[in-house]
């Protein structure tokens, strides 16, 4: 799988338009510089060496040299993954735990009035653009009450040291509220409508029948017998999800100026940078194919009836 | 065979009409998705009389001075833009590169979709599993960053959105296709036609396709509003085409010219809830439709 996707990657960006050495000449660059140039980047090769050289260099980690920052597109990918990373998994916890409360609650409080409210407003988060939510919630928030900083992971100039202490450092943390929350209500929508289907569903089991003859009230039903069974399609999209996002994220990270993955990838496309933006575009991809199986062994833990090998 | 299939299809007529409209009554999320889809359609139809203005043309307020960030007014319903044109002409016009997109994006989801769910379905053997590899890959791509990755390939258009859209989206509808044809290749009526001699593309495309379309139009129903967020997304990181006039580009230029910092919030509230209203239309229509093909399914 991961083969095939690099493989594709890398037809695609043999395609891209223009000649990257022009970003590097100026005028007054001879032919035989250029054609340097081209050397050093192993571009003047037929396109299966080429290939093969690709293959080889990816499983040795090696993801080449930016054409515009002139550094290992592996150190910008790894600078830029620890955020993307902190976005995600905060937004997705948030999203998750109050996606799977109000799913149950809203089973539980099937026909009321709260409901009918309910369920359009989360379709409604469906629908919209995440980038449109963070407009609103930076217009809000941070241009009209002045909350929240508008951009950026931390203060500029503010010095740290070491990674972990400028990802736990208040400054970052007070960046992340705003796209993180951008992030979760966009979300929220999912775990919210799969946890109370399910719900729905597993209420009709005949345990839960059995739970309501043994005269135990239907809160307690709710939340000890029927909640716990609702939660593995729950948990398997939080895996599928995680994959997702980060490459979902590319847009909520461009409104937040947020220096993440998909930020890198956007500029890289836009600036014909191919090693970075190949190099971001396998990250996401790997993460994402890493995700879905982790999905499918997470959903045959929990629920030993589904094993992996008699899935196709 | 043939005379007693169309005889069905009369008598069936009355019936799945009957049927429908007692699903709009029944189904009023539905009702409302499809209400919001012929508004946003006569719009789009109608844009040229509706605008009030060129949404194009560069305003201006007196001698050399352009019109921009004029407040919402009866002139100009929802303002002005900083490059001083009419939020609210271009707002209109926007609708039709969005139905546009949505519409034919789904066209194409639908048509992919539906020929490798039914080629796959029916055939088995390696085609099955070619088709089924296939699938398997492209859905786990990254969806944006793909579409962002195609559209650098070529120019800015809207034919490449369309495209990477239809690209990425039909396995989902390959997949369902393909289940329900594996169990309806087994029904007697299919054997009754392969043993009468029908041709296998015949099989699939007059006997067991008909049977297959209200689901294709469930998921294609779903794919107009994944493709007007995809053009919205694409336009708003700047991949879309610059020519045309969409919700994404105006979310774009506002965005890029202070709109929030400023304030301006009739230049960036009104597209993105027009984006919001269709796509949500698809949603409502799919989730009706959904209990109208499977009843069994319920709530």
């Amino acid at each position: 799988m991961l083969w095939a996707i690099a493989s594709l990657t890398f037809l695609l960006f043999r395609l891209m338009p223009g000649d990257p050495t022009l970003n590097f000449l100026s005028e007054s660059f001879s032919e035989e510089m250029r054609l340097a140039l081209l050397i050093s980047f192993g571009l003047d090769k037929p396109l299966h060496e080429q290939y093969g050289l690709y293959m080889l260099s990816l499983l040795q980690g090696d993801f080449g040299v930016s054409f515009l920052q002139k550094r290992p597109v592996l150190d910008i990918l790894l600078e830029a993954l620890p955020n993307t990373a902190a976005l995600t998994v905060s937004a997705l916890v948030v999203a998750y735990a109050f996606g799977i409360i109000a799913g149950a609650y809203l089973a539980f409080a099937r026909g009321t009035v709260v409901e009918g409210i309910a369920i359009p407003a989360a379709l409604i988060t469906r629908a919209a653009p995440e980038f449109w939510l963070g407009m609103i919630l930076l217009a809000w928030l941070s241009f009209g009450l002045g909350i929240f900083p508008a951009s950026g992971a931390n203060t500029a100039g503010s010095e740290f040291t070491s990674e972990w202490a400028r990802l736990t450092s208040a400054d970052f943390l007070w960046h992340l509220v705003l796209p993180a929350l951008t992030l979760a209500l966009y979300l929220q929508g999912l775990p919210l409508l799969l946890m109370r289907a399910t719900m729905l569903e597993v209420l009709n089991d005949e345990f839960i029948v059995m739970a309501r003859m043994k005269g135990l009230s239907r809160w307690a039903i709710v939340m000890r017998h029927a909640a716990r069974n609702a939660l593995l399609p729950v948990a398997t999209a939080f895996a599928l999800g995680l994959g997702q996002s980060f490459g979902g994220n590319v847009v909520i990270e461009t409104v937040f100026s947020w220096p993440g993955l998909g930020r890198v990838l956007v500029s890289a496309v836009q600036g014909a940078d191919y090693p970075l933006a190949q190099g971001a575009f396998i990250m996401i991809a790997g993460v994402l194919v890493l995700m879905n199986m982790v999905a499918d062994l997470l959903y045959a833990w929990l629920d030993p009836r589904v094993s992996v090998g008699a899935k196709r | 065979m043939q005379s007693a299939s169309t005889v069905a299809a009369r008598a069936a007529k009355p019936g799945s009409v009957r049927r429908v409209s007692g699903f709009l009554r029944s189904q009023p999320f539905a009702f409302i998705g499809i209400a919001i889809y012929l508004l946003f359609a006569l719009v789009a139809i109608f844009a040229d009389q509706i605008a009030t203005h060129d949404p194009r043309e560069i305003l201006f307020s007196g001698a050399y001075r352009v019109a921009r960030y004029l407040p919402a007014s009866a002139t100009h319903f929802l303002g002005t833009t900083a490059g001083g044109r009419d939020v609210f002409s271009q707002l209109v016009h926007g609708t039709r590169s969005a139905l546009t997109v949505g519409v034919t994006a789904a066209f194409f989801v639908v048509v992919l979709g539906t020929l490798f769910g039914l080629l796959s379905g029916y055939l088995g053997g390696w085609v099955d599993r070619l088709i089924m590899r296939i699938a398997d890959v492209v859905i786990s791509l990254p969806f944006l960053p793909f579409v962002l990755v195609i559209s650098a390939l070529t120019r800015p258009s809207t034919t490449t959105l369309v495209a990477s859209v239809a690209l990425l989206l039909w396995p989902n509808t390959a997949r369902v296709i393909r289940s329900q044809v594996l169990s309806l290749r087994e029904r007697g009526w299919v054997e009754a036609a392969r043993v009468t001699g029908c041709s296998p593309t015949r099989i699939i495309f007059v006997h067991i396709a008909p049977q297959i379309a209200p689901l294709a139009a469930l998921y294609g129903s779903i794919a107009v509003g994944w493709a007007i967020l995809t053009e919205a997304s694409a336009s708003f990181l700047g991949f879309g085409d610059p020519n045309t006039i969409s919700w994404g580009l105006m979310l774009q230029d506002a965005f890029n010219n202070q709109a929030l910092s400023r304030g301006v919030w009739a230049w960036f509230i009104p597209p993105g809830l027009c984006i919001v209203s269709l796509v949500l239309a698809g949603f409502l229509i799919s989730r009706g439709s959904e209990k109208l093909l499977f009843p069994k399914l319920g709530d």
